[in-house]
């Protein structure tokens, strides 16, 4: 079912230790850590942040902000409106990142399907 | 024979009518398993949200929110929030170095045998308990609708099973996306129309409509008293309450990343990018509808009230009976077919995870390492294991009967999810020092730890008055917190990086340039076909 024909394994092995080591790979892995762990830790904080506001501080959650409407309900709603945020922001950054992949295989001369696809490795060794 | 009948009829034989064309353009195991990889981003994102809002999120949800207000509505922002670390974290890198399972990524670079057959147990854990929970949301609504039909809780019960095991059987799943899709579709478009419907009896009035949940009356050990339904505390009270809270988020931000049947969802689209648009797709779609079951679950508060909602059918039937009071009978009779769509649907999902779990994990990979002994021996597999899980679990849904709140059962299997399955996920995809060792200890310690604390916690131990047995296990339990993942959670992970610590494990550490390079380039990803 490949399209191309099989490289050897030890073939596979050093063609990805060759990019593994190189500079733009480096340089692609740097520029999507840049985003995506900040993005991610943020939200994580607020999130559980939220859990110990609303249970730790049930008093300050329940002040009323917008005739009955509370902190603890705009807090979730906040949750919805950060998600989307994140993802929309992602979807910008990852043009980058889609960018930066394809100099990469156009430097080594790879179309995406040039390594043997993954295959599941064979059992019990 | 009634609306609600017809309804449900139409859908099941729509649905039967997509199996059909499914089995006939489905032939071999990528088409099976994945179905072909052919689905597009929005496909896969109504897709994945028909996976993953399943009866629990509608039945169970509304009911949580009409009983104990905003620590209810803690739930619907929890089904949400773990697609942000879908997106940002688990979906590209999956869909990259995987070809069916999440035992793919496992294998890549760890022992295949041991990582494959733990990941195999854990995903079938997993889909017993999410199964559980979507057969007693079947049983409920049929006792609530059909019971003067004379259909009752096991007919509907082996009725979903035998439906599921036919979608998941023949078509694989090719069949168990578009059945994912079209349910997708009805549920958004009826809870739509519910939540404008509760938002027109208050003349569209925002204000006026949280004014009235912030005072609502019900009673509470005899005596009448009103609550903020706004304010949290309702569920989780001191002493145990914050810290079981702060559980629950544990769970939340980390189990949908590590539940089997969302997973495999990623292998059915072209390529990483797709994947990645598809979460966006899902993430709009669920998260908008979590906000409706916010209002629709303070709605029934208001409008049902606690009291009536608790004397007819329990929580899990508040949501089509809210819908009742605001469109009729008509109305009750669309809102349960699509939440009985909504429960086939979600069942099929995680059957077929199982099924694909066992076949390509176990039976190949474990048993016969690796080697596909005829061509089309893992599909015959995983339809017989479709079969045999399927008839398991209509079996163990009948024994359980029509007990508590489906959403809780549903919690268990993201505790599971987020204890054993998350951990050596993401360590496996960006650990370099991450060993067999690692994975083994971590996936059996989460696994352990959850199913254990769960046993000895409050939901199975506790102690009744007389007459009025409520709790399986008759004693003070053991351990005081309802969701097990302040500890369970942090225990997977140490086990898993001491594990991994104390081995060396050169193999490993040497394919992981390998794996970063796949998983960020997509070189050598599994492609679409037939």
């Amino acid at each position: 079912m490949n399209s191309t024909p099989e490289n050897t394994p030890l073939q596979t092995t050093t063609e990805c230790t060759r990019i593994a080591a190189s500079k733009q790979f480096k340089d692609l892995l740097a520029v999507k850590r840049m985003f995506i762990v900040p993005a991610f830790i943020f939200f994580l904080l607020n999130f559980i942040g939220f859990a110990v506001l609303v249970g730790y501080a049930p008093k300050l959650a329940s002040t009323r902000v917008i005739g009955t409407v509370n902190v603890a309900y705009l807090f979730a709603l906040a949750q919805f409106v950060l998600g989307w945020t994140i993802a929309g922001l992602y979807l910008i950054a990852s043009a980058k990142f889609d960018r930066l992949t394809k100099d990469i295989l156009a430097q080594n001369d790879l179309a995406q399907n040039d390594l043997p696809k993954i295959d599941t490795p064979r059992g019990g060794h | 024979m009634s609306v609600s009948l017809a309804v449900f009829l139409a859908f099941v034989a729509s649905t039967l009518g997509i199996t059909w064309w499914a089995a006939k353009r489905s032939r071999g195991a990528s088409a099976y398993f994945a179905a072909g990889r052919r689905i597009t981003a929005w496909q896969n994102g109504f897709a994945v949200a028909g996976d993953f809002m399943s009866a629990a999120s509608f039945l169970g949800l509304i009911g949580l929110i009409a009983l104990q207000g905003f620590d209810g509505i803690f739930y619907s922002v929890g089904g949400f929030v773990a697609f942000v670390t879908i997106l940002l974290v688990v979906a590209e890198p999956l869909r990259n170095t995987g070809k069916y399972t999440m035992g793919d990524v496992l294998a890549y670079r760890l022992r295949p045998r041991p990582v494959r057959a733990l990941a195999a147990l854990s995903t079938l854990t997993i889909a017993t308990l999410y199964m559980i929970a979507q057969m007693v949301g079947a049983g409920a609504l049929v006792a609530l609708l059909l019971a003067d039909s004379g259909i009752g809780y096991n007919t509907a019960v082996v009725g979903v099973g035998v439906l599921m095991m036919v979608y998941v059987v023949f078509g694989g799943m090719l069949a168990t996306t578009w059945v994912q899709i079209i349910k997708a579709m009805l549920l958004m478009a009826c809870t739509v129309v519910l939540t404008v419907l509760v938002l027109r009896h208050f003349h569209f009035h925002l204000l006026d409509f949280f004014a009235a949940a912030s005072q609502v009356a019900y009673h509470q050990k005899g005596e009448l008293v009103v609550k903020d339904f706004l304010q949290p505390g309702l569920r989780y009270r001191p002493p145990h309450g914050p810290l079981d809270l702060l559980s629950l988020s544990l769970i939340f931000s980390f189990g949908t990343a590590g539940l089997p049947h969302i997973l495999v969802k990623f292998y059915t689209v072209p390529d990483a990018k797709t994947t990645r648009h598809s979460v966006v797709w899902a993430m709009i779609l669920i998260g908008s509808f979590y906000v409706m079951t916010s209002i629709l679950g303070l709605g029934a508060a208001v409008l049902l009230g606690p009291d009536d909602i608790v004397a007819h059918g329990g929580t899990n039937v508040a949501g089509p009976r809210l819908a009742q009071a605001l469109g009729g009978d008509f109305f009750l009779a669309l809102v349960s077919a699509v939440a009985f769509a909504t429960i086939l649907a979600v069942v099929a999902g995680v059957m077929i995870s199982a099924s694909t779990s066992f076949a390509h994990d176990f039976w190949t990979n474990v048993i016969h390492r690796g080697v596909e002994r005829r061509p089309g021996e893992s599909v015959l597999v995983a339809r017989i294991a479709a079969l045999a899980v399927g008839a398991a679990s209509i079996l163990i849904a009948i024994a359980l009967g029509p007990a508590s709140n489906v959403l809780i059962l549903a919690t268990f299997a993201l505790a599971v999810a987020a204890s054993a399955n998350f951990p050596v996920l993401v360590l496996s995809m960006f650990w370099r020092q991450f060993s067999t060792t690692g994975a083994v200890a971590g996936l059996t310690a989460g696994l352990l730890a959850t199913i254990g604390l769960i046993v000895v916690g409050p939901t199975l131990m506790g102690i009744d008055p007389p007459g009025a047995a409520r709790h399986l296990i008759q004693a003070a339990p053991w351990f005081p917190y309802e969701n097990v993942g302040i500890v369970s959670v942090p225990l997977g992970f140490l086990a898993s990086i001491v594990g991994s610590l104390l081995s060396h494990a050169p193999s490993a550490e040497a394919k992981f340039d390998e794996l970063i390079v796949r998983a960020n380039t997509g070189l050598g990803a599994e492609r679409a076909s037939g």
